[in-house]
């Protein structure tokens, strides 16, 4: 028998008790987004130190005379101590300035903030395709352990984790474009659709969509397509390797066999039940397969010319320009930390044991 | 007492694993009336085994094999994974160990009560709500709208078991499988569910099954008593007269329960006779 406090302790409304418990949980990862972001700042910082690049030279070149080398040195900070070097670059990035980028002379930030949406966009539709075919596909291996459809479900999987991703672009481009002449070619569009649509939050689809360009969008679709398949082929074989272990675990769990006794259908309790507590689990894998597929936007992007996020730190890194690196290293860091908010924020929402903590 | 609900004849289980077949359950019969009937045994008897047997919930790994498997009317034997599925929960059903694994954390204990009821009634979304709210008050939960909305975590031992009785008996079942349906609760709510779970049976005049290692609770409890060892039933009796039991292996269970009062530094070791098994090996 429960206690009458026991009782009353659980009667206080569902509504509130989520809208507290996510206050709580705001508040703890703020502070956590915080120092995370110190350190990420602290290891940028370093990098930038330690790394084989003279900024001086890099501004001056190696012609120039002694003291001019001394007097660009005095004034970017170099000759002052480091911790105040450090405070005085963590005031700058938390201000968003990264500094000025060597290739394009322009504010890093304002390229990244031109760069990064063709990512967002590729990752997204990649993330999408790893999400709504991975977690089918590593249910249907768990619920078939050991017939022909888990053989063939982990032999995708493990060829996804095991090609790497520029050969898969390039065979993808072989095949689909110039052969079979399925899907457009690299690039985000063809040079005849550019400049029709003024970006709005610079997802070429979304924004002619928007502006109620069709032409425009299929363009853009078609062009999206195979880079973001080939990622979420990525995507798919981790999701999918880590829904079917999961699912193993929960279907031996007591409340399916409870579930069966009472009459249910296998496919209902599979799919309601098991896959409701396999989500639980699934949130984190999500949030971290989203982070890698921004890693591996980097080869993607370049196989496929895509003026991404991975393509402007590919071209940075090839020409010294640590302003850009920096800059783009801090912004995937924020992503990471982004993710990480957003899946606890997520958590309470498919675990109701997570709302009462 | 006079009407069979469940006849089981020879009915054996057999899985066949890698290093061989391992034979879980051997020629157990029985028959069960509208009557409490307790199975006792040591772990790994075959018990358990009997009770998802009738279900047709052993696993695709095991083989069920009977002379008489009927459950009112309807042959057991051979009859599908679709079959069976029209019998849980609506003909026969089983309570389980432990509330705190047995219950979808995921979900409200309101909407699993509820899921029964429309599985087999098809009810609508309301109707399947008021009954599971009359089901809560019938397992005696205070203010069951509350409760309806709580997950599994939120509630303490005895209620989950509880919730898990009215999740088995809304779509009135004639038999109930009860699995150690108390091993799991503290001592002083046993008494409570068991109570509950003899109240419900009684009224509805249903056929129980109580799975226990447990041989006081089984022969205060129960009408009749299967005594299982090894797989196989080696004694039947009425409970009331458990204690005059003559099968050595019963015997040497009822000598092997501490007693009150009874300052002994060691119990009695069951000491296992090979012939127990020969008969059917």
């Amino acid at each position: 028998m429960t206690s009458p406090t026991a009782q009353g302790a659980a009667s206080a409304a569902p509504a509130w008790g989520l809208a507290r418990s996510l206050a709580n949980r705001t508040t703890r990862s703020l502070l956590s987004v915080a120092l995370t972001f110190l350190g990420l700042t602290c290891v940028t910082f370093f990098i930038g130190r330690v790394i084989p690049i003279d900024p001086v030279l890099a501004i001056v070149g190696d012609k120039a005379s002694a003291e001019t080398y001394a007097r660009v040195r005095a004034e970017i900070g170099l000759d002052l101590p480091i911790p105040v070097q450090y405070w005085r670059y963590l005031v700058k990035v938390v201000h968003g300035d990264f500094g000025n980028s060597v290739i394009t002379s322009r504010p890093v930030l304002h390229d990244l903030l031109q760069v990064f949406p063709a990512t967002l966009e590729l990752a997204l539709l990649a993330l999408l395709i790893g999400v709504v075919a991975g977690v089918p596909m590593g249910v249907l291996a768990a619920t078939h352990r050991g017939r022909w459809q888990d053989q063939v479900i982990r032999f995708l999987s493990l060829l996804g984790y095991s090609m790497p991703v520029f050969w898969l672009g390039l065979i993808g481009l072989l095949l689909f474009y110039a052969r079979l002449g399925w899907v457009e070619g690299p690039g985000r569009l063809d040079v005849a659709f550019d400049d029709i649509v003024a970006p709005i939050i610079g997802m070429i689809t979304i924004d002619s969509l928007l502006a109620g360009e069709y032409e425009v969008f299929w363009n853009a679709f078609w062009h999206l397509l195979l880079p973001a398949s080939i990622l979420g082929y990525l995507s798919l074989a981790y999701v999918a390797r880590m829904t079917r272990s999961f699912m193993l675990a929960q279907l031996r769990q007591e409340y399916v066999l409870a579930a069966l006794a009472k009459g249910l259908s296998p496919w209902r309790v599979v799919w309601v039940h098991a896959l409701g507590n396999v989500w639980v689990q699934l949130v984190t894998v999500i949030a971290l397969t989203f982070g890698s597929l921004l890693e591996g936007a980097v080869l993607t992007e370049t196989v496929f010319a895509w003026p991404g996020l991975g393509l402007y730190m590919k071209n940075s890194l090839f020409n010294a320009d640590l302003n850009a690196v920096l800059g783009a290293t801090v912004l995937v860091g924020v992503v990471y930390i982004g993710l990480n908010m957003i899946s606890d924020l997520i958590y309470p929402l498919v675990d109701p044991r997570a709302r009462d903590q | 007492m006079t009407d069979t609900l469940l006849a089981v004849r020879n009915l054996s289980v057999t899985y066949s694993g890698d290093d061989g077949d391992v034979r879980a359950v051997r020629n157990v019969s029985f028959t069960l009336g509208r009557e409490r009937l307790g199975i006792v045994g040591e772990s790994g008897s075959g018990k358990s085994t009997t009770g998802r047997a009738i279900m047709g919930l052993v696993g695709r790994s095991a083989r069920i094999a009977a002379d008489e498997l009927r459950l009112g009317d309807t042959d057991l034997r051979g009859l599908g994974e679709r079959g069976f599925r029209k019998l849980r929960g609506q003909r026969i059903a089983m309570v389980l160990q432990d509330p705190k694994y047995s219950l979808d954390p995921v979900m409200s204990v309101g909407q699993q009560i509820a899921e029964t009821h429309r599985t087999h009634l098809r009810s609508t979304g309301r109707d399947a709500r008021r009954a599971a709210l009359e089901m809560l008050e019938a397992v005696h939960i205070r203010d069951p709208e509350r409760v309806y909305t709580m997950y599994p975590h939120q509630v303490s031992g005895g209620m989950g078991q509880r919730v898990m009785i009215a999740m088995m008996l809304i779509a009135g079942p004639d038999i109930l499988i009860a699995d150690e349906p108390t091993s799991a609760l503290d001592v002083t709510v046993q008494t409570q569910v068991l109570a509950i779970m003899d109240d419900l049976v009684r009224s509805r005049g249903m056929g129980l099954i109580l799975i226990s290692h447990n041989l006081h609770l089984v022969s205060s409890f129960c009408d009749r008593v299967l005594v299982m060892y090894a797989g196989q039933v080696v004694e039947t009796c009425q409970a009331a007269s458990l204690s005059e039991a003559k099968h050595p292996y019963t015997r040497g269970l009822l000598a092997a329960l501490p007693q009150l009062g009874n300052r002994r530094a060691e119990l009695p070791q069951l000491q296992r006779d090979p012939a127990w098994m020969a008969d059917l090996a």
